[in-house]
């Protein structure tokens, strides 16, 4: 066993690589489920974005192509829960899965061509003068462009959903969809928006892992981290700022893993993949006892089906 | 424009006709998906829903079609018990899993055991391992009210990382030379579970599959358990004023489909599959979701269901081998009609009516 070789350095640099995925993901689902919508497709819509990103990628040789590819089949993929929850009033829960599944096959289907190829590599961004500070900089401030975006996404929401009458208008659709409405406001359109703003998100965020982070394209190759963002969801108790804390902190946990398993650890590698699924149910846990639904800060219209005749 | 206005209750013609109907969609829109993959949609459909059937090999492939649908059924038969009442094990996989682990691993450690009763104590030790697994999201969603669906999610991701460990570690075949994968149950007659009819593909698996059929039947319909699942589905509220315990219905209703998903892992480990490799499962756990919607989580319904995607399966198969269709369309082509099933589903539950909208 030789810890020594792992640079904490690096490792700083590599979590906020490995975070960002599930920090767009998690983002997007977080303002979808605060208009009161729960969508579990995030697994199939960011492989799907995973694979749309990757196919026009390679065949454009442009990555930020890709990017915009991605986020607009993880919407176009959101688009179609969208239709069944909210025009045809299915369960959400069973229309969720079935989006995964849908998407799981549908990226199996697009990707079987591609795989072995790889990406075309994008370019890291630094910022200037800030990436020139000793040791913070290389850290902090080399990334490529997408890490930025993710962070300056996060200020954005928190931003619009706080001071904002959009956000105000979003928040009030999640708490009571009767009473928004009953103001006039439209619920079914509002919602299909924040479901396709997740949605696209959540393309972004698989494209990520099949263009930077991989960058290869592999069947099912998300792995669950479309269901590590929900949780993540849970965990920052739908506030902006904990949903990034909460995406770093599971981001660290399998950068973490994954260096002890290069460097050798006396933990058997089975212990340490399973890491990250073992510590998302922990916080689980953690977040859930003792505190009940309108104290972890859930949207409470979260899930309810909204009929304007019923 | 439509709109839609709520039936009093579910019409029973629509609940009925809506799975074939999803069915008919599906086969449009799949058949669609195959032209532009370009093949030939009449014979990809043939090839799928009807050879497997009447076809000139049907005698091969009607034997397969029980295989495939005995693990189908009997995990999808627990999940619908849980769904009915609002209780969502979306980890049946992973209690698949561990179910094979377990079942397969007893029986291993007597090797080479000539006991009869060998078998019948892996049934036992597989169907606890399931359970066991299911215990857990059971116990933190009533203990904590943590989430199920987050943790018996989370729970399959580390039953494969537990599966690919002891597919090369604990339970590798130590004359194996070094290769993965345990010993083959083939070659312990003991432990194996053969074909009983071998013509129709009859095994220990789909006798089993039935009696849960019938059981799930009996439990809804003539049981006081089976109407509290039922009424919490309906109204939890009325059902709490009407003294059902809910803690008691989530770990009854996550106990049943973790023991029937091990069940099926261990059933499939020690005959169809024949051994634990690192991938014996083929995501049953997962399209039995589908079963038990598409079978509207009735247990008859469910049977149907599970025959029906059995035959997706085989002619898949057949129509990857035949007209060298992608394994991944048929995957599509299973999540197509789950969309589409749900989508048909407001025709039982609304009425549509034409003409003028309101704002909403």
């Amino acid at each position: 066993m030789d810890l020594s070789s792992i640079n904490p350095l690096v490792l700083l640099a590599s979590i906020m690589v490995a975070s960002t995925p599930i920090l767009l993901a998690a983002l997007g689902e977080m303002v979808t489920e605060k208009s009161g919508v729960l969508n579990l497709g995030v697994e199939g819509m960011m492989i799907t974005g995973a694979v749309c990103g990757f196919v026009i990628a390679v065949e454009t040789g442009s990555p930020l192509l890709g990017f915009v590819g991605a986020a607009l089949g993880g919407a176009v993929l959101s688009l179609l829960f969208g239709l069944l929850t909210q025009y045809l009033l299915s369960n959400q829960v069973a229309s969720g899965l079935a989006l995964t599944l849908f998407g799981l096959g549908l990226s199996a289907l697009l990707g079987q061509k591609y795989i072995g190829i790889k990406a075309p590599p994008t370019t890291d961004f630094d910022v200037p003068l800030l990436a020139d500070i000793p040791v913070l900089g290389p850290i902090l401030f080399r990334h490529d462009m997408m890490v930025y975006f993710s962070i300056a996404l996060v200020a954005l929401v928190w931003a619009v959903l706080k001071f904002t009458r959009a956000g105000l208008i979003l928040r009030a659709v999640g708490e009571n969809h009767d009473a928004a409405h009953a103001l006039g406001y439209k619920v079914v359109r509002i919602r299909m928006a924040a479901i396709a703003f997740g949605g696209a998100l959540a393309g972004l965020g698989g494209a990520y892992i099949s263009l930077i982070r991989v960058p290869q394209w592999t069947e099912g190759m998300t792995a669950g981290a479309g269901w590590i963002a929900l949780a993540i969801v849970v965990f920052a108790s739908w506030r902006p700022w904990r949903v990034l804390l909460g995406a770093y902190l599971f981001g660290g946990v399998t950068v973490l893993q994954l260096n002890l398993q290069a460097a050798g650890v006396n933990i058997p590698v089975v212990y340490l993949s399973m890491l990250p699924y073992l510590v998302t149910i922990l916080v689980l846990v953690i977040m859930s006892a003792k505190r009940g639904r309108a104290a972890l800060g859930a949207p409470a219209a979260l899930g309810r089906i909204f009929h304007a005749s019923g | 424009m439509f709109r839609l206005e709520k039936r009093p209750a579910p019409s029973r013609f629509w609940t009925a006709s809506t799975p074939v109907l999803a069915v008919v969609l599906t086969m449009l829109a799949g058949g669609a998906m195959f032209a532009f993959l370009g093949t030939d949609p009449l014979a990809a459909i043939r090839t799928i829903f009807w050879d497997p059937i009447f076809g000139e090999f049907a005698f091969y492939y009607r034997g397969q079609l029980l295989v495939k649908a005995a693990p189908l059924i009997l995990i999808a038969i627990g999940l619908s018990l849980g769904f009915r009442a609002g209780i969502w094990n979306i980890g049946a996989e992973g209690q698949y899993i561990i179910g094979a682990i377990s079942g397969a691993a007893f029986g291993l450690a007597f090797y080479p055991s000539e006991s009869i009763l060998l078998f019948p104590a892996m049934i036992v030790a597989g169907a606890l391992g399931g359970w066991l697994w299911a215990m857990i999201p059971a116990i933190l969603k009533t203990r904590f009210n943590t989430n199920e669906i987050l943790v018996s999610l989370m729970l399959v991701y580390v039953a494969e990382a537990m599966l690919a460990s002891v597919s090369s570690g604990l339970l590798r075949n130590p004359d194996g030379l070094g290769f993965p994968g345990s010993r083959n149950f083939k070659d312990y007659p003991a432990a194996h579970n053969n074909f009983l009819i071998e013509s129709a593909g009859v095994h220990w698996g789909v006798v089993t599959a039935i009696l849960a059929v019938i059981f799930a039947y009996a439990l809804l319909n003539r049981h006081l358990l089976g109407f509290q699942i039922r009424l919490t589905g309906a109204a939890p509220k009325a059902a709490r004023f009407a003294g059902v315990n809910p803690s008691m219905l989530v770990v009854i209703c996550m106990g049943i489909s973790g023991a029937l998903a091990g069940l099926a892992g261990m059933f499939e480990v020690t005959g169809p599959a024949g051994q634990i490799s690192i991938d014996f499962n083929s995501n049953y756990g997962f399209t039995a979701i589908i079963v038990a919607f598409l079978g509207r989580l009735n247990p008859i319904g469910v049977m149907l269901a599970g025959l029906l995607m059995a035959l997706t399966y085989v002619g898949g198969d057949a129509a990857a081998s035949t007209l060298g269709l992608p394994g991944a369309a048929i995957q599509l082509l299973q999540g197509m009609l789950l969309f589409f099933l749900l989508a048909v589903d407001v025709l039982a539950n609304f009425k549509i009516r034409f003409g003028k909208t309101e704002a909403a």
